[in-house]
């Protein structure tokens, strides 16, 4: 029984429970307490809710357990060099549903296999059943195969008995429970409310997620690498021997001199047509100037990645670069602080804008009509009245695209290059945070090498910086909301 | 009062009223410059991909009589599709050889180039293209037929402008001679440039074949993932939101859920990437690259946009519609269920349509599950390979095209932000649409 003919099966029970349930209290003949459906849908929710919960957790949690023995049966030497041992796994379970399946259509005689596996033989049947066996497959991984085949049955045969018996007993539970006198409509809107929290606790689940997940992977990199290195080392190296030098401090210093350059690009810009839009813009203006700077902020990072990188880098290096028109060598390659600096300020400015045009326009008309009573123009009102009254708005807006910049992935990626270090000049290369964590995780290391683990490190230092930008950020736009409300 | 004190009239601008009229002025300027350089950087975005994404959609061909000799494929003559196979696609490089040699001929163009330099001009997957004909209709063995056969990058560079004779000097690729070859060919209509389909079907290729490569495979990968995020977002994403607008106490459960929702929406994406690393494909062992791994990444990232979107939504219903249910004896479940969602159910679509959109462009968090543009070479036959298979997404395989370092992939990058585009547009004039026609104001 597959898993979707098991979950058609809890839903056929669960029907049936409706049925029998508004059945036995509308053959009553008496007043009843709640509409019918409710009775019925009372039963079929004491059926399938928790047949359907065994399920999802034994989908979840039993792959867990059921692999984690023979992941741990791959021994050093079964990996072949430069390989991992998740690529081994990978094989494992390949090889086990090539197996399963092979023999659901017959065509694996387990009988002809042996007790002690002849492993000639099975090679041969599932070469019949067009299961490709790899050349560099051996012995040991087939064996650990057989293993997964014979565990993943047995649990799949536990899987399909206890959600069954689950949905059974819990329809002879919820039947026995119907009566025309049970509140039975009181119950199901309970049972949905559950539901309904449940969907609102994914997002608390979520962060523990994303906290947990990092953390275990981070105190595994300090286990294997000096945490003073890290965080006070001043080289990022990584390399294949054992000496790796990995610290935070050059990476650091590359991604917040970027955030910096793109926000001196945002920031002017983003404000000033936030003041434009609200204070002096016609209505028409506006309802066309808005959305379409909004546009800006839709646009994927993939394109301004690559617009960095093949238009607005060369473009800076026809100014700066060797035989450029200002006749000075200072830009090598394209990828460059500025390249990808003022690229995400572009991308930026809608962010900037937006939130203080919000902020603007709250700020009270009685504050601007008093100026003008008092003779200021309108730049002056504005300078001086309006935005000293928006500013802790438009701090929490700055800092909530500093935040943005910080994690930007796709345009440092394409615009900044892969250089760690320190250096000031902005027409020179320099790494971040996020391209190192890219870097780090799309290669083709061990995953329990240092230098693998430490994109987790990486990653709960990005999440932390930015966590505390957002905090701060909404704390002093929250406060200032209150001053007029 | 007496003139000495007052000299000047209200109407004559002083020195001050001037100063302050043109700070006025400058002030105004520098808020228009802003909204300029704001809007001039979106023309110079659209002309950039327009202008240099176009070409990825027409593609250079070259038409070719070959003759299918039984000799070279099928040697024993029992069209045998099983021995066929075994014969490579170095089995029928020769009669492209031979077919371009010919056609060179019966043209009457002179050239110096030997067959073997002049078949270089077709792309390496020819002899693949040639191959995979002949295995799906073995009766054309043995009889000459004509084969619109893709050349290679260099050569539609050539005809886009993009390659010069100037610029291949140096190159072992292609030859000055070539390029002759090629313009007389173009005289006579044999090479042509044309619509190019596969470039929107087809599947990623190797570096070397940048002209055969297509976004095809990849964008199922993204639709698949979409469905997934779809399936599981709106409502886990709807009944969140419910929960906090309509039922929620206020005590500290509900604060911790709040500040978490508005936290998530500002995380950085990347971060969601190492979550699904970590969670999904080490401890739960889910398949790597896999579209359904990808949709609850992106899931996760697009719940807090969602929740957002249809909070606001369900604020807008006015309390009165509440208050009417409930005074004719409806549930508080039921009020919400049976009238304040359905008349929040636009705001909620258009909420969901933005926050897909956004899903879809996103790149870097898949890229750490391993959906890298590489890997969409299979088309998925089945619903449950478009899922499970290992697959890639629009984004990422423009990235992977990004990196390669190839003007001719740098085309197809471009022509690829063409698609996504046009699918990002759609969904967001949907969603205006929706707003527009269905919002009501109360």
């Amino acid at each position: 029984m597959s898993q979707s003919v098991l979950v058609l099966a809890i839903i056929a029970i669960a029907v049936v429970g409706f049925g029998l349930g508004r059945a036995k209290v509308v053959s009553k003949q008496e007043r009843l307490h709640s509409l019918p459906r409710y009775y019925g849908t009372f039963v079929a929710l004491c059926a399938g809710v928790p047949a359907f919960a065994v399920m999802l957790l034994w989908v979840l949690f039993a792959p867990i357990i059921m692999l984690q023995p023979i992941f741990d049966q791959i021994t050093p030497d079964m990996i072949p060099e430069g390989g991992a041992a998740s690529l081994i796994m990978a094989d494992i379970s390949r090889l086990s549903d090539g197996l399963i399946t092979a023999q659901e259509a017959g065509l694996i005689d387990p009988a002809a296999i042996g007790a002690p596996v002849n492993l000639t033989v099975l090679g041969e049947m599932l070469g019949q059943a067009g299961v490709i066996l790899g050349s560099e497959i051996q012995d040991s991984t087939l064996i650990l195969a057989l293993e997964m085949v014979e565990r993943t049955q047995t649990s799949h045969t536990l899987l399909v008995v206890v959600t069954l018996a689950t949905a059974l007993i819990g329809l002879a539970t919820g039947y026995m429970r119907v009566s025309p006198r049970f509140w039975a409509r009181n119950m199901v809107e309970r049972a949905y409310l559950g539901l309904l929290i449940l969907a609102a606790g994914v997002a608390i689940f979520t962060t523990v997620g994303i906290v947990l997940s990092m953390l275990f992977e981070t105190i595994n990199f300090f286990g294997l690498h000096d945490w003073r290195d890290f965080f006070f080392g001043l080289n990022w190296a990584p390399s294949f021997q054992d000496d790796s030098e990995l610290a935070i401090l050059p990476l650091l210093w590359g991604t917040l001199y970027i955030s910096i350059v793109a926000l001196f690009v945002a920031v002017p810009i983003g404000l000033f047509a936030a003041i434009y839009l609200s204070e002096y813009a016609s209505r028409s203006v506006r309802s066309f100037a808005k959305p379409l700077l909004e546009v800006l902020a839709g646009i994927p990072t993939i394109v301004y990645g690559l617009f960095a990188l093949i238009v607005f880098g060369p473009f800076l290096k026809t100014w700066f670069g060797d035989g450029g028109f200002l006749g000075v060598n200072w830009m090598s390659d394209a990828r460059s602080v500025a390249t990808a600096g003022i690229v995400m300020g572009i991308m930026l400015i809608p962010f900037v804008s937006s939130l203080s045009d919000d902020i603007i326009n709250a700020v009270p008309q009685a504050l601007r009509d008093g100026s003008y009573g008092l003779g200021a123009t309108q730049s002056e009102t504005i300078k001086q009245v309006v935005l000293p009254a928006a500013l802790p708005g438009i701090v929490g807006a700055i800092l909530l695209a500093a935040s943005r910049a910080i994690g930007e992935t796709m345009i440092v990626v394409l615009g900044a290059g892969a250089i760690a270090r320190f250096s000031a000049n902005p027409l020179e290369a320099l790494t971040t945070i996020t391209t190192r964590i890219v870097s780090q995780l799309t290669g083709d290391g061990d995953f329990n090498s240092p230098e693998t683990l430490v994109a987790f490190a990486l990653g709960l230092t990005l999440f932390v910086i930015t966590l505390g930008l957002n905090i701060i950020a909404l704390m002093i736009v929250r406060k200032y909301r209150e001053q007029y409300e | 009062m007496t003139d000495a004190v007052h000299k000047t009239s209200l109407f004559v601008q002083n020195d001050s009223t001037k100063r302050r009229n043109a700070a006025e002025k400058r002030f105004r300027l520098f808020g228009k410059a802003a909204i300029t350089v704001g809007l001039l950087m979106l023309v110079v975005l659209t002309y950039t991909i327009v202008s240099k994404g176009t070409g990825a959609f027409q593609q250079t061909f070259i038409t070719l009589q070959v003759e299918l000799l039984e000799s070279k494929l099928d040697k024993k003559g029992n069209r045998d599709i099983e021995e066929m196979k075994k014969v490579s696609t170095f089995g029928y490089a020769p009669l492209l050889k031979t077919a371009i040699e010919t056609t060179v001929a019966a043209a009457g163009i002179e050239t110096s180039l030997k067959s073997k330099d002049m078949a270089q001009i077709l792309s390496d997957s020819a002899a693949a293209q040639l191959r995979d004909r002949v295995l799906a209709d073995p009766l054309l063995i043995g009889q000459t037929v004509e084969f619109r056969l893709l050349t290679n990058s260099w050569i539609d560079g050539y005809l886009k402008g993009r390659v010069t004779r100037e610029s291949i000097a140096n190159n072992k690729n292609v030859s000055v001679e070539q390029l002759d070859l090629v313009d007389a060919l173009v005289a006579q209509g044999i090479v042509e440039k044309s619509f190019n389909l596969s470039f929107i079907t087809g599947s990623d290729a190797s570096d070397k074949r940048p002209e055969a490569a297509g976004i095809g495979v990849a964008m199922i990968g993204s639709f698949a993932m979409m469905m997934v995020v779809l399936a599981l977002s709106l409502p886990i994403g709807v009944a969140a939101s419910i929960y906090l607008e309509e039922f929620a106490p206020k005590n500290w459960f509900t604060d911790v859920i709040e500040v978490n929702i508005a936290n998530l929406a500002a995380v950085p994406s990347i971060v969601f990437g190492i979550l699904g690393l970590a969670i999904f494909i080490n401890t739960m062992h889910l398949p790597q690259s896999a579209p359904l791994v990808g949709g609850l990444v992106l899931t996760l990232m697009t719940l807090p946009t969602i929740i957002i979107s249809t909070r606001a939504a369900l604020k807008a219903v006015p309390p009165s519609i509440r208050s009417a249910a409930l005074g004719l004896g409806a549930s508080k479940m039921q009020s919400v269920f049976h009238h304040v969602l359905p008349l929040a159910a636009p705001g909620i679509l258009t909420g969901t349509i933005i926050g897909l959109a956004q899903a879809l462009g996103e790149t870097a968090p898949l890229l750490l599950i391993g959906m890298i543009g590489y890997i969409a070479t299979n088309m998925p036959e089945t619903v449950s390979d478009a899922l499970l298979a290992p697959n890639s997404v629009m984004p990422a395989q423009i990235y992977e095209w990004a990196k390669r370092a190839d003007p001719a992939f740098y085309e197809r990058a471009w022509g690829g932000i063409i698609i996504l585009l046009v699918f990002l547009i759609t969904m967001n004039t949907l969603a205006v649409i929706l707003r527009r026609r269905f919002e009501r104001r109360w």
